[in-house]
């Protein structure tokens, strides 16, 4: 089986490993690195649970190569928490029961902050559309339009 | 126990410093906010191996030759097992119970032996140190088939020229049920008017976002088989993989942590689960199986699929005098086990025209087999069905008469001052709140505001519909669903309630949590009982070696069952609490109470002595207490209600949406409901329960569909293909509640979980008819798909 090295950053930290060329992004850091809060729902590319940053910009990886991670700086669940930067969207979602079995959660926080980077102030419309690829079977969404619209106007009243 | 046998104090719903009635946020999120959850598709043990199944490409075939050479040659392969060597290890089992009379079914292995019956069943299967080299060696498989003709269209399968799918059972009828009550014939005679029509329900199924999964571990030196699954029901699992594998049940401890969503689907025991465990057996090693999303279509339970005929007998002045259905239902080749697959066609009869006044009713459901995936019990079973059939016929009738749906409804459904009283199938209603939910949903939704609008946009020739459905729900099951016909399926729950040694609690209860707020409810309930802290109770779920025996969270039976006796674990801890500070205090238990992790004086609100510092005394200055004084700080109780089979529950949704009669998209606009579960524990987890079972009934009605071809294959089993409800087609969803407890329990809390997918398709349905109306067509029909609509409309 082809393999080939790869060394990449994986939330902060350096990693370097062999992969087989078919291993996907998600299947090397939930088996390789240990990373299991990103999830796999689909393995085709629809259910948005493997959702995770890749220089910067949200990606599924179930449907990215580990091999094309080389070099780049990959961001999971597990690094976003540790940073901090979306604690007062999981803060939201937990006051807002924004997540019921949470299997779809990671991917739906990551796809959430990738909107609110990108547009401060969206619409309930808006959100629902940017939300539109991530698969929640347990909430109906509503509380989770909830959660991020609610992160929204408290980031708008930060100094 | 009922309110008026209560002898102490304030009841945990008005105890001070009462968590219930409170939207407390549920302990324990952060694990899952920060991706640290631990579901079995993470799980990784020493010596584990990853099972992947070579299965059935045909719906109906022998099995002529199987060739497992090549794969075992395969890198990383560990064994290759086919249907007849686990055999040795695994034995078949009959889906049946006992109460459905005449229900029948075949022998079911847990992997095929010389016959496959439905495409995906497992054949062979492959082990290895990956499941991606699993499923290498999954295609060195060869396994020969002769093809057999497969049934496929329930409308024929009792045809005599149909083939019979198990020979030995004569015919393809697993399950007929007739009911009669009252004078249908005459009522149907002398109406002024009679409506029917036929509803189509098509397939679907429950799509967890997480997969099936479970790791077995058999450890041949303790003897002891531990099944880490995620399920709804631990002790279920237990009895019967214990029963199938040769073991004692105490020889297997079933493991659940976080479940990656379930609605049903991990209720019941799979053949390929059941592979597992023997597999684990068979090669002394943990074996994981997480199925595929191909798997999961194929193989976790479909449900619906009915075809229900229908008549409604109405009046001109609005009386309803009867219903009549035939109901008919495709199970796929076995009747599943061990709940079984007639329970849903079992509950359209017992539920149709349950909300309202006519004692006339006469019914008839058939359970065919077909050579498909399994159908059994989905989140809210049958109800969907019962409440579609039930709130078509009465619109249908409404529109025949010239009446309002709103009208017909206040003049037919059960007076709120009736009960209590029962059904025309003998089911027996302690206290239901029809009329009231009527009225709030009514104000909710400014129903006449609507009607106007509707009206000046339909002149503009948009087309809106309003769509009414009222339902009943059963909930906290006693043994009448299962036990009664064999099933070594739990209909009480326990629950132990533990003071440690620095005061803090722990509590075990045989409830499971997927979701719903399970930990969250006990922890409330407990702590409001016992007088402490929420953030003192730690709660532990889904370990049969540790919990109390009991039946799981389904049905809509855990805060009911399981929180009463969350209630009464904690209300006896309290009294032995007491009992040991009265005798520290000098004091009478009877004037002490138990407030704010401290024992007080219940008039002055004085702290007479921390929880902490009598545990201190207990557990390690018991020389100071006096002799013969034992303090037992751990409390155990049990319950199931027994006056009443279920506690029924009430409620009424409506729907308000658009459909675009050129291209026959349905936008959804609103959605309202009002629901009557008794006792609100938490407010916030109940509406999120009924937004998140609403929207499930959403998929049903305008997405969902397990789309079969004539030859029994599937031909959508995947996500692209079968549409499930997203963010941005889903409408925001108003909720409330009328508040009728049940006398059964202290508690009073009556289940939610499946109230808003019970109505929310008939909702939409009769929105959608409601906005066709101008064009004169009926459909009762779902997925309501854009082909459907134009179809009806004649524009496809």
């Amino acid at each position: 089986m082809t393999t080939a090295r790869i060394a990449l950053m994986v939330n902060g930290e350096k990693i370097s490993a062999e992969v087989p060329a078919r291993l996907n992004l998600a299947d090397f850091v939930r088996d390789q690195l240990g990373l299991t809060g990103t999830h796999v729902g689909c393995e085709h590319g629809v259910c948005g649970a493997c959702t995770m940053r890749v220089n910067g910009e949200i990606i599924r990886s179930c449907l990215t190569l580990a091999v094309q991670a080389d070099g780049c700086a990959v961001e999971t669940i597990e690094g976003l928490s540790d940073s901090g930067e979306i604690a007062d969207l999981q803060a939201a979602f937990r006051e807002r029961n924004a997540l019921q079995c949470g299997y779809c959660t990671p991917g739906m926080l990551i796809t959430a902050q990738d909107l609110l980077l990108k547009h401060a102030d969206p619409e309930r419309t808006e959100i629902r559309e940017h939300l539109s690829g991530n698969y929640c079977r347990c909430t109906g969404y509503h509380a989770i339009v909830d959660a991020v619209e609610r992160t929204a106007k408290a980031r708008q009243r930060r100094p | 126990m009922s309110r008026s046998d209560q002898t102490e104090g304030l009841t945990a719903l008005d105890r001070p410093n009462s968590y219930i009635g409170q939207s407390v946020p549920r302990p324990n999120l952060d694990r899952l906010l920060q991706g640290r959850g631990q579901y079995v598709s993470d799980l990784v043990l020493p010596r584990m191996v990853h099972v992947a199944f070579v299965r059935s490409p045909r719906a109906h075939a022998r099995i002529a030759a199987i060739d497992t050479e090549a794969a075992k040659a395969m890198p990383g392969v560990v064994a290759v097992v086919t249907g007849r060597e686990l055999a040795a290890v695994v034995t078949p089992w009959v889906g049946v119970l006992a109460h459905l009379k005449g229900l029948k079914s075949a022998p079911q292995h847990a992997m095929a032996i010389d016959r496959v019956c439905w495409q995906g069943e497992a054949v062979v299967a492959v082990l290895a140190s990956s499941r991606a080299l699993a499923e290498d060696a999954v295609e060195a498989v060869e396994v020969s088939y002769e093809e057999l003709p497969a049934v496929t269209d329930m409308r024929s399968a009792l045809d005599p020229a149909t083939p019979v799918i198990h020979p030995d059972l004569g015919d393809n009828l697993a399950f007929e049920r007739n009911h009669d009550a009252g004078a249908v014939d005459a009522a149907f005679a002398e109406a002024d008017e009679v409506v029917e029509a036929e509803f189509v329900f098509g397939r679907h199924t429950g799509v967890t976002l997480e997969p099936r999964a479970v790791v077995a571990d058999w450890n041949v030196g303790e003897r002891r088989l531990t099944i880490y699954q995620g399920t709804q029901a631990p002790h279920m699992v237990q009895n019967i993989a214990a029963k199938h594998l040769d073991l004692a049940e105490q020889q297997v401890r079933v493991v659940c942590k976080d479940v990656g969503g379930s609605f049903g689907i991990k209720v019941h025991i799979y053949a390929d689960e059941m592979a597992t465990y023997g597999l684990a057996k068979l090669l002394r090693r943990p074996v994981k199986f997480v199925a595929d999303r191909v798997e999961s279509f194929n193989t976790d339970i479909h449900a619906r699929d009915h075809i229900c005929k229908g008549r409604i007998a109405v009046n001109r002045n609005g009386s309803i005098k009867a219903f009549e259905i035939d109901d008919l239902t495709g199970i796929g080749p076995y009747s599943m086990y061990p709940r079984t697959s007639a329970i849903e066609a079992n509950q359209v009869v017992n539920l149709v025209g349950g909300q309202y006044t006519t004692p006339n009713y006469r019914a008839r459901a058939r359970v065919v087999f077909q050579n498909k995936n399994v159908t059994c019990q989905y989140r809210a079973v049958g109800h969907p069905i019962a409440c579609s059939v039930t709130e078509g016929l009465v619109d249908l009738a409404a529109r025949r008469i010239g009446m309002d749906p709103v009208q017909i409804r206040r003049l037919n459904l059960i007076g709120d001052d009736a009960y209590p009283c029962a059904s025309p199938t003998g089911l027996r209603f302690e206290a239901l709140s029809h009329h009231a939910s009527l009225q709030k949903l009514l104000q909710m939704m400014d129903y006449e505001a609507l009607r106007a609008e509707q009206a000046r946009l339909r002149r503009r020739g948009i087309h809106r519909g309003i769509g009414l459905a009222s339902f009943i729900e059963v909930t906290n099951p006693g043994a009448a669903f299962y036990g009664v016909g064999g099933a070594r399926i739990s209909s009480q729950d326990g629950v132990t309630v533990r003071l440690d040694a620095a005061g803090s609690v722990t509590c075990y209860t045989s409830i499971t949590e997927q979701g719903q707020g399970s930990e969250a409810i006990t922890a409330q309930i407990v702590a409001s009982g016992l007088g402490v802290s929420i953030d003192r109770v730690r709660v532990v779920l889904g370990d049969t070696d540790a919990t109390p025996y009991g039946g799981g969270t389904w049905a809509s039976r855990a805060a009911g069952i399981g929180g009463e006796a969350a209630l009464q674990s904690a209300k006896t801890l309290r009294g032995n609490i007491l009992q040991v500070a009265a005798a520290i205090l000098q004091a009478r238990p009877a004037d002490l109470d138990i407030s704010d992790n401290a024992v007080v004086d219940p008039s002055s609100g004085e702290r007479k002595i921390e929880l902490s510092e009598l545990a201190r005394i207990v557990f390690f200055r018991p020389d100071t207490l006096p002799p013969g004084l034992q303090p037992e700080m751990v409390a155990t109780r049990h319950f199931v209600p027994r006056q009443y089979g279920f506690a029924f529950t009430n409620g009424i949704q409506a729907s308000w949406l658009e459909v675009d009669t050129a291209t026959g998209f349905i936008s959804l606009l609103d959605h309202w409901v009002v629901e009557d579960c008794g006792t609100v524990i938490n407010p916030q987890l109940v509406d999120e329960q009924v937004r998140g079972g609403v929207v499930q009934g959403l998929g049903a009605a305008l997405f969902e569909h397990c789309i079969y071809d004539e030859r029994g294959q599937l031909t959508n089993a995947n996500m692209a293909d079968y549409l499930v409800p997203m963010a941005a087609e889903m409408p925001d969803i108003a909720v409330g509640h009328v508040v009728t407890p049940t006398k059964e329990s202290e508690l009073g809390a009556k289940g939610a979980g499946e109230a808003g997918t019970a109505g929310a398709a008939a909702a939409v349905a009769n929105a959608v008819n409601d906005a066709l109306s101008p064009f004169g067509v009926t459909i009762t029909e779902i997925p309501l798909t854009p082909r459907v609509i134009l179809s009806a409309l004649g524009r496809a």
